[in-house]
């Protein structure tokens, strides 16, 4: 199979699968299927993957695709966690419909926006067009609107609608930001499609005008930055984490963020090549401390379990962000590596915070109780995603969160007292209600779930694993990627 | 400044005078036809002003000073306004005194005495009136300045015969500017004289009129000055309308034969405003009171775009 | 047509989209709001077109079909079928401060004339004066989006937003590629669909379609 196949069927699968979950509908084999074309489309991303690996970066159809290590790295990702989320939901969505929170017109509509979602994220990191993938997003952010609705209750429609109209307004700004990007990029590349190709622009980035540029990165940082969850951007993410279905909210943290971030790092480096300045590696300085400084005290508030976790995503997409802004082959390397571990582990964590509030009919942490006992999967995989969520060794954002601040100290040592002080907050805040949820007596009104184990069980060891050995290619894929980048 | 811009410049204020009576009587023929109503004819508003002249003046016990002084300010100030906006040429000796921030000056401070004069009897309606004069004057007098700022901008200067001037010289260019600023004047003229949707000058109904509920004490001579002023007044508008959007047809300077083909022009243009005055009036009902904000915001809005978009778009 | 004559009445067709923004951000009644969105469409759809002709680009002439199409034609019928089928035709908001609203709209035009002055510079295009107008119109749309709390609105508002986005593309760059600007239509057209299901979902579960209402999800 030559690369460009595998990228074809990378994309394509997910789009079929939409396709069929929707003819299919709420029938018995419709999770079956979503586990299929995920896990089909695992495969070919491995492939793609492995390609990419040997041979170096690739366009294909006509100039219209593109992969290097950046967006292979994450396309497997994403392909990786959309499977174990479709494994997850499949006991999760049945336990849901027993309870009558979705309706069967529901659930064919879930799987097949589930599979657009998918389809969305893939395209938007294998576009060579910045514009594709402006477009992508925004069907992104369309496919889970009415996701984060599905159980119709007036504070879910209250979250979706938030999600719809912040969103929206976010991202319109993106494309303004990449009008001003294909007014710059026109001048050095001439007219027509070819002048919005990553591939020209990063090849002309020189030559483009500084000052356009630097406004267009303005617009670009508030418009992706929205869907990043950057404060003070991040106001709809809570809402549409907390109130939608807990497979929706694993993949809206796990891979939605990652994406955004994905397209503002791409932006930035070519703003970088303009300029020759640090102004937008110190925009997103800016925002990732506050977006770190902000999320770590709002968790300390949070009485639902969900809208904690969410804090928590929008913490960890501040720390991603601030090690991008601040640049520099560790703090890049640290933070292409949190963007993976964090991704693990929250959407890890994610699954398990499914099966607690299943089990006690509720969101509020208070009324959870006795997990580990309760429960043994579902008690220590919470127990174990906390601890490689607030960055305890030996699991991989201990890592990451080790060679960020590295980094910091030595570039910018003023903001590590901040970095520091964000951190420590978020580690006891996350703690003090965790101790709370997996200890104590099984209480009566708790109900028995049949969880889904391999996810957990997956991500939880990998996150370790890559947390005490850091595999050879995934060295290589980091290391090119931050040359990238550079 | 030689005797024959001193000719043209009594000419155009003896016009002023003179015409003003007949503008305002062309306006309710008009009015009459498209109501079916028989009308008095172009020469009744003379015959009000005679039969008035010939009353005796009634003045209330407590009436100051100012009560009496206000008709013959109303009626001084159109008259000097008179002379400086170019009517039928711009060859005009009092032109370069004044520039329009003065005529709109002038008319503020007609305004302010009628108010005053309204108050100073201590009538419930003078001051009733006094207070929706000015209500109206301080939302419409800066949305006024900003339009006409804008023309003076996109004409590089204040002074309306230089402007008419620029105007004449120049090629005919569509500018937004230009048309916000137009019908930002238009609208404002409409509050400034008194006219339906404002206001009705021909209702005396206790709970809408503004400007009648302000004279409603005067009478004799003085009703008749003041009315005069406000006829001369309609007038000076829709020929600061004429210099500021569409000149053609005013004599430039230093042709003395041009003048009857000027004031024939003038006279068209006149009596087609006049046409267009009255079908806003028959189409429109009066604006409750308190809806008036909404217009003139609407007008100061208007004013302000032509403004900006004198930079923007020009 | 000579270039200068296009410049004219591209600049007086922005003017007039630059109006019915304005006039958006006033009105009070959704049935004139759809209206006024369908006439800025319309400008927008001229102004493509005739920036077409003048610089020759021809698949501008395919954009303002699309918009033509989509924003005068199917966009506000929809918008028309829904509030007939909700039974809001005739509802009128309430909107506070008016005056203030205005006063910051004018700000925002002036703040992009600011912003878009460098850009202004740089660019040869005729419609490089429009670019200000279509950053205003974006940020427009924006404050509607803030100062209303009707859904209907708040749609119209992100509506008129994207307007404002496709009048910057056309302005500053004669237009974004085709299949760009082909996919941005269908995210609209996927949007509209979005929302019109929206609608009957917060009617029927708020009663009305307030969203002032929505307020449960706070930080306590």
């Amino acid at each position: 199979m030559s690369s460009s196949t595998a990228l074809l069927i990378v994309l394509g699968l997910p789009l079929l699968a939409s396709g069929a979950l929707a003819v299919v509908g709420d029938r018995k084999i419709a999770p079956e299927i979503n586990i299929l074309g995920s896990t089909a489309t695992f495969a070919a991303s491995l492939i793609l993957a492995l390609d990419v690996y040997a041979r170096g970066a690739m366009v294909a159809g006509r100039n219209f695709f593109f992969v290097d290590a950046f967006s292979v790295y994450l396309t497997v990702l994403t392909s990786f966690v959309s499977m174990t989320t479709a494994i997850f939901s499949r006991r999760y969505m049945r336990r849901e419909q027993e309870h009558g929170r979705v309706s069967e017109v529901g659930m064919r509509f879930y799987h097949a926006m589930f599979q657009l979602f998918i389809f969305a994220m893939l395209l938007c990191l294998l576009t060579n067009n910045v514009g594709i993938l402006w477009i992508a997003m925004e069907l992104a952010t369309l496919s889970t609107v009415l996701l984060v609705s599905l159980y119709r209750t007036p504070t879910a429609i209250e979250a979706a609608w938030k999600y719809f109209i912040l969103c929206g307004v976010g991202i319109a700004q993106a494309l303004f930001g990449t009008v001003l990007l294909y007014f710059a990029a026109e001048k050095v590349l001439g007219e027509g499609g070819e002048a919005l190709l990553w591939t020209n622009l990063s090849r002309v980035s020189g030559q483009l005008e500084p000052t356009v540029l630097s406004l267009a990165f303005v617009f670009l940082m508030v418009g992706y930055g929205t869907k990043v969850g950057l404060v003070p951007l991040h106001n709809w993410l809570p809402d549409a984490h907390s109130e939608g279905p807990t497979p929706i909210s694993a993949v809206l943290s796990g891979l939605l963020l990652n994406i955004a971030l994905y397209a503002l790092v791409r932006c930035k480096v070519l703003v970088d090549g303009a300029t020759h300045t640090h102004h937008a590696g110190h925009i997103m300085m800016g925002f990732g401390l506050l977006s770190i400084l902000v999320a770590a005290f709002s968790l300390l508030r949070q009485k639902d379990i969900k809208r904690m976790f969410s804090y928590s995503s929008i913490e960890h997409m501040g720390i991603a962000t601030f090690a991008f802004g601040l640049g520099g082959p560790i703090a890049t390397f640290g933070a292409l590596l949190h963007m993976l571990v964090h991704s693990l582990a929250k959407s890890s964590i994610f699954f398990t915070v499914g099966h607690a509030s299943q089990m006690h009919l509720t969101q509020e942490m208070e009324k959870i109780k006795g997990l580990l006992k309760g429960n043994p999967l579902v008690g220590w995989g919470l127990m174990f995603g906390v601890m490689a969520i607030a960055g305890m060794p030996p699991f991989g954002i201990f890592t990451s969160e080790f060679l960020i601040l590295t980094a910091t100290m030595k570039d910018a040592p003023l903001a590590t007292p901040f970095l520091l002080l964000g951190l420590g907050v978020a580690f006891a805040a996350l703690f003090r209600r965790v101790q709370s949820m997996v200890a104590g007596d099984v209480p009566s009104s708790q109900q028995p779930v049949a969880a889904a184990h391999i996810p957990v069980l997956l991500h939880t060891a990998l996150v370790l694993a890559i947390g005490i050995y850091l595999p050879a290619f995934l060295n290589q894929w980091f290391h090119t990627t931050v040359e990238l980048l550079k | 400044m030689n005797p024959r811009s001193l000719v043209i410049e009594f000419l155009q204020v003896v016009l002023l005078i003179g015409l003003a009576p007949a503008f305002t009587g062309w306006l309710r023929t008009v009015k009459c036809w498209t109501q079916g109503r028989t009308a008095a004819g172009l020469l009744q508003p003379y015959r009000d002003l005679r039969k008035l002249l010939a009353k005796e003046v009634v003045l209330a016990e407590n009436a100051s000073w100012i009560f009496r002084f206000t008709p013959y300010i109303v009626f001084g100030t159109a008259v000097l306004a008179g002379g400086i906006i170019p009517m039928i040429s711009v060859d005009l000796p009092l032109a370069p005194t004044a520039d329009v921030i003065v005529i709109i000056a002038l008319f503020a401070v007609a305004r302010f005495f009628t108010a005053l004069a309204g108050m100073d009897i201590g009538t419930a309606f003078g001051g009733m009136g006094a207070s929706r004069e000015m209500t109206i004057a301080s939302l419409a007098e800066p949305a006024m300045l900003m339009a006409i700022f804008t023309v003076s901008l996109a004409n590089t200067s204040t002074s309306l015969s230089q402007i008419v001037q620029v105007i004449l010289n120049g090629q005919p260019v569509l500018r937004p500017s230009i048309a916000f600023a137009f019908f930002a004047f238009v609208m404002i003229a409409i509050a400034e004289t008194g006219r339906i949707p404002v206001d009705n000058p021909a209702t005396h109904l206790e709970l809408t009129m503004i400007h009648e509920a302000m004279i409603l004490e005067y009478s004799g001579r003085h009703l008749a000055l003041i009315e005069w002023g406000q006829m001369m007044k309609l007038l000076l508008f829709a020929a600061m309308g004429i210099a500021a959007f569409a000149p053609w047809g005013i004599a430039a300077a230093g042709s003395l034969h041009a003048l009857p083909a000027a004031l024939a022009v003038m006279v068209a243009k006149l009596a087609a405003i006049g046409l267009v005055i009255v079908m806003i009036e028959t189409g429109l009902a009066k604006m409750r009171l308190f809806r008036l904000t909404d217009y003139l915001g609407a007008a100061f809005l208007l004013a302000t775009l032509g403004m900006i978009s004198f930079f923007i778009l020009d | 047509m000579t270039p200068s004559t296009a410049a004219q009445i591209n600049s007086f067709l922005a003017a007039l989209v630059l109006l019915t923004s304005f006039g958006m951000l006033v009105q009070k009644r959704l049935n004139g709001l759809i209206h006024l969105f369908a006439w800025q469409g319309l400008f927008l759809s001229v102004n493509t077109a005739i920036v077409g002709y003048v610089a020759g680009k021809d698949h501008l002439y395919l954009s303002s079909l699309l918009t033509l199409v989509l924003k005068v034609v199917l966009l506000p019928y929809i918008l028309h079928l829904l509030i007939n089928r909700l039974n809001i035709r005739k509802s009128v908001e309430s909107i506070v401060n008016v005056p203030t609203t205005m006063l910051i709209g004018i700000g925002l035009v002036i703040f992009s004339y600011h912003l878009m002055g460098p850009v202004r510079e740089l660019s040869t295009l005729i419609t490089r004066s429009t670019l200000a107008v279509a950053l205003a119109t974006v940020l427009i749309g924006l404050l509607m989006m803030i100062t209303r709390q009707h859904a209907v609105s708040q749609i119209i508002g992100f509506l008129a937003l994207e307007n404002g986005l496709f009048f910057a593309a056309t302005s500053a760059t004669y237009g974004m590629p085709l299949v760009v600007e082909l996919g941005v239509a269908l995210d609209i057209l996927i949007a509209a669909f979005i929302f019109g299901i929206f609608f009957f979902h917060i009617s029927s579960t708020f009663d009305s379609l307030d969203v002032g209402q929505m307020a449960r999800l706070k930080e306590d």
